[in-house]
């Protein structure tokens, strides 16, 4: 007897080691976490209405900020159109002889801070007037042309404080009577829209952290719910590594469904948006369309929904797992 | 193979389940642990399985001081004792072959391993045609066999069984007795908590008997 005692002894504390390989215990490892993971989204789908009303949770808190974020950078975009180029119109003064207009049009045009340079004669621009304006008969009425040359410029690349210098020299020049510059809004715009997207930021960060409570309180539900299986697996042998990983599972689909609810409703409500916002701004002449979010943008919202869920998942899990006996 | 040294255990509110209890289990020994209810049965074998600490004295199981052990080794004490409950401790909604299963997946067996193993476990105690049944469709008796054979699944060296018989007419006790006996012949060390006088009386194993908390060895 002592011998089969031995050997059923040694058996045990083989099976305990493992005696397979280390690549046998590898892939069985591979194999649970695979099985396990397939498990849980098996789970949500099976109720899935539940399932799909925690996403909608999710998918609605990551979504607000993500739109916000969309349409900052749409606006972005559009103020881009201008970005550090703001067009310079320098009316010269009155009477001044086309020759010399056209000398200081070329000194102008070899100035290596103007990319480019636009000559606009009276006669040009009353003509433009009265087509765009339509206030033909008007001028026509008028007795001589009352519109003064204009050269338009457009500045390479310059800082803001250089292009202020740049046009206090223009202004110096006798040739030119005054002058208009765009920039002003511009300026407004890029300090609007860092306002906005420290508002975005703000608002992403409180809801990303509901997002995180959000998870965090489903997980602890489902905890309670699976409170007799967790008695039972810790009783024959179950480390806590191994009760906690269908919980950090769950936690990941609930973030990764969210961020897939949050990518589907921007989708959608940018198709609702971008009939409008063309047309509008198709009105000012502008060529655009509406940008969504690009593939990194897409697996950046992906890979911070399924974060968050992890780690709501885990906050909940760390909480309330070691309340469950037996320790 | 289990050793008590001295061990008493105190509930909060004072209660002494159990007071300076000392024995020890030889290698492939099979024990009854008799006693009235609340003489500490339980108790003593869950501190066996550290669902309970010991608030003074030394139990060894296998060698090991569980005092000395850390949580996290827990699961290994209790991978190499099976333990078969009252209320046999199924999950209701995974079938017989899962919850048989359970030790081993946990263990992070190959499914065919756990397929062979699971078969051969519930061969044994008579349930090889239930497998995909599940335990609500089972009666008493087989839903305690299904915990006996989870518990032997992966193959403990230990095996301990709280009042396996507790709700089951003679024959069907009779049966699950001699399940354990044959456990024991092929090297398991077991220990049954019963109150069962009768179906003890007829086998002839050690009898250790607990009465308010202290032990009485027979």
């Amino acid at each position: 007897m002592p011998n089969k005692s031995n050997r059923q002894s040694k058996a045990v504390s083989g099976a305990s080691t493992h005696t397979h390989g280390i690549a046998d215990k590898t892939m069985a490892y591979i194999e649970s976490h695979r099985t396990i993971c397939l498990q849980t989204l098996g789970n949500l789908c099976g109720v899935w209405l539940t399932s799909l009303m925690t996403w909608m949770v999710i998918g609605i808190a990551l979504a607000l900020p993500t739109i916000l974020y969309v349409l900052l950078a749409n606006i972005g975009n559009l103020g881009g159109g201008w970005d550090g180029k703001p067009r310079i119109s320098l009316y010269l003064v009155d009477q001044i002889e086309e020759s010399r207009a056209k000398i200081l049009l070329s000194t102008l045009a070899a100035d290596a801070d103007f990319e480019s340079v636009r000559y606009i004669s009276s006669a040009d621009a009353l003509d433009e007037f009265q087509r765009n304006a339509g206030m033909g008969d008007i001028l026509a009425s008028l007795p001589m042309n009352p519109l003064p040359i204009v050269i338009e410029l457009e500045p390479a690349e310059l800082t803001p404080a250089e292009l202020k210098l740049k046009v206090l020299q223009l202004e110096t020049m006798v040739e030119v009577d005054s002058i208009s510059v765009d920039l002003e809004w511009i300026e407004r715009l890029f300090a609007l829209l860092a306002l906005g997207e420290r508002f975005v930021a703000t608002l992403g960060a409180f809801l990303g952290l509901g997002v995180l409570l959000a998870i965090g309180n489903t997980i602890r539900l489902a905890i309670e719910n699976r409170r007799a299986e967790i008695e039972i697996i810790k009783l024959v042998g179950g480390t806590d590594r191994y009760v906690r990983r269908p919980f950090l599972y769950l936690g990941f689909w609930y973030g990764f469904g969210g961020a897939l609810v949050a990518w589907s409703m921007i989708k959608l409500s940018l198709l609702f948006l971008s009939g409008p916002v063309e047309t509008l701004l198709h009105s000012y002449q502008e060529v655009f369309t509406l940008q969504g979010l690009d593939i990194a943008e897409t697996l950046a919202l992906m890979f911070v929904g399924s974060l968050l869920g992890i780690i709501g998942a885990a906050l909940a899990v760390g909480r309330h797992l070691h309340q469950i006996k037996p320790g | 193979m289990i050793r008590f040294d001295q061990v008493s255990k105190r509930y909060p509110g004072g209660h002494e389940a159990l007071s300076r209890v000392s024995f020890e289990l030889e290698n492939n020994e099979m024990v009854f642990l008799t006693g009235h209810s609340g003489a500490g049965k339980s108790t003593l074998m869950k501190l066996i399985i550290m669902m309970e600490r010991p608030s003074q004295g030394q139990v060894f199981v296998d060698g090991v001081n569980l005092n000395r052990l850390k949580n996290h080794h827990i699961p290994e004490i209790r991978r190499n004792v099976g333990v078969v409950f009252q209320n046999h401790q199924l999950l209701f909604d995974r079938n017989v072959f899962n919850n048989v299963a359970l030790p081993l997946t946990i263990g992070g067996y190959k499914p065919r391993e756990i397929g062979r193993r699971v078969r051969a476990a519930l061969s044994k105690v008579g349930l090889a045609d239930k497998e995909k049944q599940f335990p609500i469709a089972l009666s008493g008796g087989e839903q305690q066999r299904v915990g006996i054979a989870r518990a032997v699944v992966n193959k403990p060296a230990v095996l301990l069984a709280d009042e396996p018989t507790g709700n089951l007419d003679p024959a069907l006790s009779e049966e699950i007795m001699n399940l354990f006996g044959q456990f024991n012949q092929v090297g398991v060390t077991v220990m049954i908590a019963t109150h069962d006088l009768g179906l003890v009386k007829q086998m002839s194993y050690r009898q250790l008997v607990l009465s308010q908390g202290r032990l009485n060895a027979k």
